[in-house]
């Protein structure tokens, strides 16, 4: 039964994170520091989240360093996520099986 | 069927795919714990998140105090906090609070990475076609990974790590070269990021409040540095389609 109520707190918890801000937050911010502020920030949360726990989400930092290097290259020539992803896939796969993981 | 809800599920179509397996993973991991295919898929229903369930599900096998769990699921969800308001940036004039409260279900990550740079401000069809379908795949991935246990081959299950790191790179690196202040704004993020992570004496503190500290630290030098002197819409590079939402 406990769980449930773990599951409920872990719910709730997240929702109120998540619609307090998006609700609370009704008018256009006309300060242009707190602006640039929000436009900098998915820019910023993004990198932080990916560098460097990217290098450890599959088997080996070597085949996720890899991978990363293709994403990059895909992603400075501006090809569309759902191509970055695949091929940053396929080149840990690859790489996988050259190093007999 | 409206064409916003549309254009949303199909920008959503990446993320949903992504979510899956990230989410089998997590399926397979709480029928590892003996937490049964339906409940796990409760868990994902009602959070959407990855890190937080995650930590979420060690907790409830460490048998946890729930003060405890709530201030994990707080720091580590924290940051949905600081996309939160900054989405609230792009959303459409007639986007009132029943609206909002609709639209603040599932603020995850790749959700507000896609909507933050869409080019047009974000309508209540438009999210709720973003959210509903990686909603639904991320509940029955849980669901399917709890049952299967163990289907994909391991090689496989290791090369879709990286899809979802694969998608952020995607979208930071264009802009990246477009602007030198956001090419300076992700590199202070990842230096800061790699200082919590690498260096001993900042490695305890957890990842969720290290996203959030470097992201403050990336962000709040970017608007010191490289204030934006455009007014509002001047983002977007060309008007947004059905103009008469301004």
């Amino acid at each position: 039964m406990k769980i449930y109520f773990y599951i409920l707190l872990m719910a709730v918890t997240t929702y109120l994170i998540r619609m307090l801000p998006l609700t609370l937050f009704q008018k256009q911010i006309t300060n242009k520091y707190i602006r640039s502020f929000l436009y900098y920030v998915p820019y910023a949360c993004l990198t932080a989240m990916t560098v460097p726990a990217i290098f450890y989400a599959t088997k080996s930092v070597i085949s996720a360093a890899v991978g990363f290097a293709v994403a990059v290259i895909l992603g400075y020539k501006k090809q569309s996520l759902p191509v970055v992803a695949l091929f940053a896939c396929i080149a840990v796969f690859i790489m996988e099986r050259l190093l007999g993981l | 069927m409206n064409k916003d809800f549309l254009e949303g599920a199909k920008d959503s179509v990446p993320i949903a795919v992504g979510y899956f397996s990230v989410s089998f993973t997590f399926g397979i991991m709480a029928a590892g714990y003996g937490i049964s295919p339906l409940t796990a898929g409760m868990i994902s229903l009602t959070n959407v998140t990855s890190a937080g369930q995650f930590a979420g599900l060690t907790l409830m096998m460490a048998n946890a105090s729930y003060i405890e769990m709530f201030l994990t699921q707080l720091v580590i969800n924290l940051r949905y906090a600081l996309m939160s308001l900054s989405l609230t940036q792009k959303l459409a004039p007639n986007m009132n609070t029943p609206r909002r409260l609709l639209t603040s279900y599932a603020v995850t990550d790749e959700i507000f990475a896609v909507a933050v740079t869409k080019d047009k401000p974000l309508t209540l069809p438009y999210m709720l076609g973003l959210e509903w379908i990686p909603i639904l795949s991320w509940t029955a991935g849980t669901i399917a990974g709890g049952i299967a246990n163990n289907l994909l081959p391991a090689s496989v299950q290791s090369a879709l790590g990286l899809a979802l790191y694969g998608m952020f790179v995607a979208i930071v690196l264009p802009p990246m070269r477009e602007s030198r202040a956001v090419f300076y704004v992700a590199l202070i993020a990842l230096l800061f990021s790699c200082l919590f992570y690498y260096v001993p004496l900042f490695a305890k503190v957890s990842s969720g409040f290290s996203i959030i500290i470097s992201t403050l630290l990336a962000a709040g030098a970017g608007a010191l540095l490289f204030p934006r002197e455009e007014p509002s819409e001047a983002d977007d590079p060309k008007p947004a389609e059905g103009g008469a939402l301004r």
